[in-house]
């Protein structure tokens, strides 16, 4: 919707009421803002379910709803997160900006990118439709752990299926960013010129090529030991129900990679503009996250420190989860180092940014405690992990989203938004994450076990205080739908360049930018 | 522009051949991870359970705990008591005991037990000569059957080493055993 009024003076272009345009179209502007759209949707129904869990445990008992439909609260809320908010909102963001960064007229396989994104919707109300059915909706955890998940109701194949469908698309927007990347590069514009956005994502869309497919895998796998007699999870038969969790895990960490890289792209894009200075070690930030990714692929079983490892191997997967912290620690001293004696500049992109750098780093201080495997023994399964994922995704992944938005916003539509509220989004959102997370580190080394829907009643303070956190925190959010709604509507006309210092080619077009971004290719200097 | 649709076509064909070698690198990790734990000595497998017992000599001068216990998967419905709950046996010489089991369901049911070994440094040296674990064992509505178990103890088990758990778990296999042919035949189940 946002490329209204650039849309208007092409007369190919259909108009933006109209349902053909938005299903038919291969054009990488509308994809992005379908995939953002979709994004903040399932945002709001990931964040109704997360309040739902909340409100169960506002107080110890239980008060609600029953423990089944809790659990698969919990797990629902995940999964929708995961598949359904980060990582949409990353292809979408990718959809806009991959293209405009690297000076092309759109992505490099335009047909792809339109099913890519439309197989979203109906993986998703795949998902959400098995809640009415006969035995609930998933309710085993996100991680699907047999032989637990095996339990699952009439909803089980439902959600294997639905979950190959995201794959698919999350393999299909891979191939598409990698393709743009490699083929759609204007003349100069070299590999280490590339914005980091750019260079993250392209990091990103191999993990996903890589992992995606073990995913779908060991998914098939639990298809087949429900539906078809094999046993690759039942030790009744030989299997191991351990192996999953390997397969899982072997997925599961480089995904949460998945999940933040394209962050970092962001971060790095907005600290040099309100900074006022080139990105410190641009270099090395590439190196860093390449080294991030490789070392992702070799650290899974820190999820699983508790199973029964030989020593050597929870000494080797100690190690290497702790080295990760080399890299990321790189890219933290680098955007510090960018922000050093610059001409700092506080407008809402570079708050939710500065927000990143501090609460993801809290984030990754408790990765590095989880990661020392004799005291995961404690942690394992207990709210301090449940702490350390959301200080990692909501105020890191989410954070970065949010500022890409409010970065990016004027330029896709062409008018500035509301600075007042913006500022007033981030200093709520930053209070109330806050006050919803860290009292989860608390309970957690207290030994509040994670997914239960009543506690022991020494953890009463801290729960009540999360769940106000999480009604403050979610009702904030409605403060961003408004101000990217009137944003779209109208307001201040932006300029091309919108932000004083900011670099790069998107901001060579004017914003609104053309609907085919550059038809003649940019010189790059 | 032509030749950069093509390009880019190639590139999508290289990366989905990569994503179908993913998917089976996912399937291969299920032979990875068995021959992990074999090498590791993690698990039982067909190996220590078919050693031959006359390599070993007996090892009067020591004398290790054995404890027996059951776990009933799916609260399958049986009742099953192993015969001694612990014995204090001396390594390298074969005892044998037996697990006791009551089919209490009005229908005849097959279970299969699934032999785990505490610590993990014991794994590789409890041997079983028979047991009934190798294969599964049918029982019919309220029988009671005696299950021969025959183990040693490897005298290279390490000396630090003073108590050893053998446990079993029954599944109630009775619905994929008519699936899965093999479990009813009478030769051993890899127990890997
Ligand atoms: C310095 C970097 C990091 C380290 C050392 C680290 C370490 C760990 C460890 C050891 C666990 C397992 C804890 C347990 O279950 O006992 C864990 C869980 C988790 N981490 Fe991290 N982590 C880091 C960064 C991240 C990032 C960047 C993300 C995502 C954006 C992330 C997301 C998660 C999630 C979702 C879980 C929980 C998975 C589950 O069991 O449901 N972590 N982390
Ligand atoms: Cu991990």
């Amino acid at each position: 919707m946002s490329t209204v009024a650039a849309d208007d003076h092409h007369d190919h272009v259909e108009s933006p009421y109209s349902i053909k345009r938005w299903l038919f179209t291969t054009n990488h502007k509308d994809i992005g803002t379908l995939y953002l759209w979709f994004s903040l949707i399932m945002f709001f129904i990931g964040g109704f379910m997360a309040l739902i869990i909340r409100t169960e445990l506002f107080e110890p008992g239980m008060q609600f709803v029953d423990p089944q439909f809790f659990n698969s609260m919990t797990t629902m809320h995940a999964i929708i997160m995961v598949f359904g908010v980060v990582m949409p909102a990353f292809t979408g963001l990718a959809n806009w900006l991959i293209p405009m960064m690297v000076g092309a007229t759109d992505m490099a396989l335009p047909r792809m990118n339109n099913w890519s994104f439309w197989i979203l919707p109906f993986a998703f109300t795949m998902m959400l439709s098995t809640l009415f059915m006969d035995g609930g909706g998933p309710a085993g955890g996100w991680t699907l752990y047999p032989p637990l998940t095996l339990q699952t109701g009439d909803a089980l194949p439902f959600v294997i299926l639905s979950i190959h469908f995201m794959g698919l698309s999350s393999i299909m927007g891979a191939i598409n960013v990698i393709a743009t990347v490699l083929n759609m590069r204007a003349p100069g514009m070299t590999l280490m010129k590339m914005p980091l956005f750019v260079w993250t994502w392209l990091i990103t869309a191999y993990l996903l090529i890589a992992v995606m497919p073990v995913l779908a895998g060991g998914v098939t796998m639990l298809l087949t030991d429900k539906f078809f007699g094999t046993s690759f999870f039942n030790a009744a038969g030989g299997g191991d129900p351990v192996l999953f969790q390997h397969i899982f895990w072997f997925f599961g960490h480089p995904e949460v990679y998945i999940l933040i890289l394209p962050s970092f792209g962001v971060i790095s894009s907005i600290v040099p503009t309100f900074a006022r200075k080139p990105l410190f070690g641009y270099a090395s930030m590439v190196y860093a996250t390449g080294s991030i990714a490789f070392l992702s692929f070799i650290v899974w079983a820190h999820h699983m420190f508790t199973v029964g490892m030989p020593l050597a191997g929870q000494l080797f997967f100690m190690f290497a989860t702790m080295l990760i912290a080399v890299p990321t620690g790189v890219k933290v001293f680098n955007w510090i180092a960018t922000m050093w004696r610059g001409a700092m500049t506080f407008e809402t992109p570079m708050l939710f940014a500065l927000g990143f750098i501090v609460m993801f780093s809290i984030g990754g201080f408790s990765g590095l405690m989880l990661a020392l495997a004799p005291v995961d023994f404690q942690y394992h399964d207990t709210y301090f992990v449940v702490a350390h994922f959301h200080y990692v995704l909501v105020p890191g992944s989410i954070f970065a989203i949010v500022a890409s938005v409010y970065y990016w916003l004027p330029k896709w539509c062409g008018n500035m938004y509301s600075e007042g509220l913006g500022k007033l989004h981030f200093w709520l959102s930053t209070i109330f994450v806050n006050i919803t997370f860290f009292p989860m580190h608390f309970v957690g080394l207290a030994g509040m076990p994670r997914r239960i829907p009543d506690y022991a009643l020494q953890f009463s303070d801290f729960n009540a205080l999360a769940t106000i956190g999480a009604f403050g925190f979610g009702f904030s959010q409605l403060i961003f739908l408004y101000v990217v709604i009137k944003a779209i509507r109208g307001g201040e006309k932006a300029t091309s360049q919108v932000w004083e210092n900011a670099e790069g080619l998107e901001w060579t077009l004017s914003s609104p930018p053309p609907y085919h971004s550059f038809t003649t290719p940019p010189v790059i200097k | 522009m032509k030749t950069k649709n093509n390009k880019s076509a190639t590139v999508a064909g290289k990366l989905a051949l990569v994503c179908v070698l993913m998917f089976g690198f996912g399937y291969l990790l299920v032979p990875l991870y068995d021959v992990f734990c074999d090498l590791t000595g993690l698990r039982f497998t067909e190996e220590t359970a078919q050693l031959v017992p006359q390599e070993f000599t007996e090892d009067t001068s020591r004398l290790v705990t054995v404890e027996f216990d059951v776990t009933r998967n799916n609260h399958i419905p049986w009742d099953i008591r192993p015969a001694n709950r612990r014995m204090q046996v001396h390594p390298g010489k074969v005892y044998t005991t037996s697990y006791i089991a009551k089919n209490t369901s009005n229908g005849v049911m097959i279970g299969q037990a699934i032999p785990s070994v505490t610590p993990i440094a014991a794994n590789r040296h409890l041997i079983k000569t028979e047991c009934f674990c190798f294969a599964s064992q049918t029982i019919n509505a309220g029988e009671e059957v005696q299950m021969p178990l025959s183990f040693m103890l490897n005298p290279k088990l390490p000396a630090n080493v003073n108590v050893v758990t053998l446990s079993y778990t029954f599944f109630d296999i009775t619905q994929s055993a008519s699936v899965e042919d093999q479990l009813n035949a009478p030769t051993a189940v890899a127990l890997n």
